[in-house]
């Protein structure tokens, strides 16, 4: 118990000197908003003008699945990160301090939720101007970001993992395009699924990136006259996106902090 | 006498390379240990087993008489560590920095801010102290880093090589810097490549070389054995040679080294100052006329080169930066 609350008080000082940078490197924040903005006009007007999905407008359809490819990949961060410290040597200045052996991991995908939430308030003012539209409650609304939020989280223990594994910071930027890439997109998140050919429909339908972004647009109401899936998981997106969530943090987030304990700086 | 760190056989190693090889350590309280020796030497190897970042492969470490392998999260509010790569992060200003790392000693907040304001007028950063890290000099990080170190006033602080790659004035303002700690009674583990620097900071100094202790002892003790300050002369005339000869041996402790083609003539002595001037005195009463003469102190090779027999060279493989030559080159610079 003593271990967990300063795993939280140790974990909220890294997550604080995180967000400095923020200030330090506005670079950082204007990428971080710019490429979410990018992606919804591209999408909204290059692929929103040939792809059609049946019983609701396009640009209502895309919206959720924007946001899910863009905290994904704003789960980068951590890798990149926790690589970047490991290159600088300050991991061994961590990790000679009394402080909560996985207090360096929390800091750090706590305050890459920060940056995710930032990110999808910039793609939700955009969304909204491109045409989106939340047509449920506030509830269910927030409801969908929250599920957005903590899907990006778990993926971020997975890129700690990745970021404290690997060698340096274009590491971690290149091996996890190679795999966010085609995560994303053999999914329902641009297109619907059904129209996939026979073994990428299948593996669409489990990917755990179309449940989240069906629970978002059931969540913000974007599935309009859209046919109710068949699938398992895309008929019980959020049990199915929860799921997930808790077994990749309860695989990942151990092995991270025992990678981060055997770390050394390079 | 109670030892504040104890290692005893410490072994370590990486695959096929033996970076320490049963490496024996006793800090007695209150007094700097300077450890010695070479890249690839295992200094750093040692450094990282004795504060908790690596584990030894067989070996007992106790630090504040706390056993290092059973209770490492114990040892780590005792020590302070500083390294050779300036941990502090750059996007951070020195204030934050030093703040940040009190916080996580669990000074807690009020306490934590004092001592970064205290630490940083210490360390003469106090101009500089809401900048961010990334435009300090290379000196300026080196003494955040080691504020950074000093920030829960530990029982125990390791230096790891604090002056590699400083330039010739940070390093003597780094000296004075430590010497300051030295005075207020830590205990101190200091690593370096360089005999001057263990001379000038170490009480005790213990030489390692390819993860062994192969010599140990003060400063001057030390020098005593190595053979102290050589005098090398260079002659302009080869008939003098015999004469300069005499005149050196009978100052020489080990025996003179003559090299004929060169007319050069050098020889370890012990007081090199007066030693030297005695033989000017006589060089010039017999009428030997000079093209050089010097006073050259022992350097690292020479220290090597006395205990093992072998010149001090890089061990592939090694998480130490620099090499031997770029040290001699240093030398040069801070003499």
């Amino acid at each position: 118990m003593r271990e967990l609350a300063l795993a939280f008080a140790d974990g909220a000082v890294v997550a604080k000197r995180n967000l400095i940078k923020i200030k330090r490197v506005p670079e950082v924040l204007i990428w971080t908003t710019m490429s979410p903005i990018m992606f919804v006009v591209l999408f909204a007007y290059v692929f929103g003008s040939s792809i059609e999905v049946p019983g609701v407008p396009y640009r209502e359809y895309l919206i959720a699945g924007v946001f899910v490819q863009t905290v994904i990949f704003g789960s980068t961060f951590t890798g990149a990160g926790l690589a970047e410290d490991m290159t600088k040597g300050i991991i061994d200045r961590f990790r000679s301090l009394p402080m909560a052996r996985s207090a360096l991991l929390f800091g750090r995908t706590a305050s890459d939720i920060v940056y995710n939430s930032i990110s999808i308030l910039v793609m939700s003012i955009t969304g909204l101007i491109v045409g989106w539209r939340i047509r449920t409650d506030a509830l269910d609304a927030v409801l969908g970001f929250v599920l957005l939020l903590a899907f990006a989280y778990a993926v971020s223990w997975i890129m700690a993992y990745v970021g404290l594994k690997v060698s340096s910071v274009e590491v971690v930027n290149n091996a996890s395009f190679m795999v966010i890439f085609p995560m994303t997109f053999i999914a329902n998140t641009f297109v619907v699924s059904d129209n996939l050919p026979g073994p990428l429909e299948t593996f669409a339908e489990w990917n755990p990136v179309s449940a989240v972004a069906q629970a978002a647009r059931e969540a913000f109401g974007n599935t309009g006259a859209l046919p109710p899936p068949d699938a398992w998981p895309l008929r019980n997106p959020v049990l199915y996106a929860v799921v997930w969530i808790v077994v990749i943090i309860a695989i990942f987030a151990p092995l991270s902090v025992r990678q981060y304990q055997r770390a050394s700086a390079r | 006498m109670t030892h504040t760190i104890r290692a005893a056989g410490l072994v370590k190693r990486y695959g096929a390379v033996t970076a320490l090889d049963g490496l024996d350590l006793t800090v007695p309280k209150g007094t700097v240990l300077g450890l010695l020796g070479p890249n690839g030497a295992g200094k750093t190897t040692a450094v990282r087993i004795l504060t908790t970042l690596l584990e030894a492969d067989a070996g007992e470490v106790e630090v504040a008489g706390i056993d290092v392998r059973r209770d490492p999260e114990k040892v780590r509010e005792k020590i302070g560590l500083s390294g050779q790569n300036a941990a502090v992060d750059e996007h951070l200003t020195a204030h934050e920095n030093l703040e940040m790392v009190g916080r996580l000693y669990h000074l807690g907040a009020r306490r934590a801010r004092a001592r970064a304001v205290e630490l940083l007028e210490e360390f003469d950063l106090t101009d500089a102290a809401h900048r961010p890290t990334k435009t300090y000099s290379g000196g300026m990080r080196r003494r955040l880093d080691l504020a950074a170190a000093l920030v829960a006033e530990p029982e125990v602080v390791f230096l790891d090589e604090p002056t590699t790659g400083l330039d010739p004035r940070s390093r003597v303002q780094m000296w004075e810097t430590i010497q300051d700690l030295v005075r207020k009674g830590s205990t101190v583990l200091l690593t370096t490549q360089y005999m001057e620097e263990a001379d000038r900071l170490a009480d005790d100094i213990v030489v390692i070389d390819r993860g062994r202790a192969i010599a140990r002892g003060t400063a001057d003790e030390l020098k005593r054995q190595i053979g102290g300050e050589r005098i090398e002369v260079v002659l302009s005339d080869a008939a003098d040679v015999p004469r300069a000869h005499a005149y050196l041996t009978e100052l020489s402790v080990d025996g003179v080294q003559v090299d004929e083609q060169a007319r050069r003539l050098s020889a370890g002595v012990s007081g090199g100052a007066e030693a030297l001037r005695e033989l000017l005195g006589r060089l010039a009463d017999g009428g030997v006329e000079l093209l050089d003469v010097g006073l050259r102190r022992p350097t690292l090779d020479d220290v090597f080169l006395s205990l093992t027999g072998h010149v001090a060279e890089d061990t592939a493989g090694d998480e130490e930066d620099g090499s031997v030559d770029s040290v001699e080159r240093e030398r040069e610079v801070a003499r």
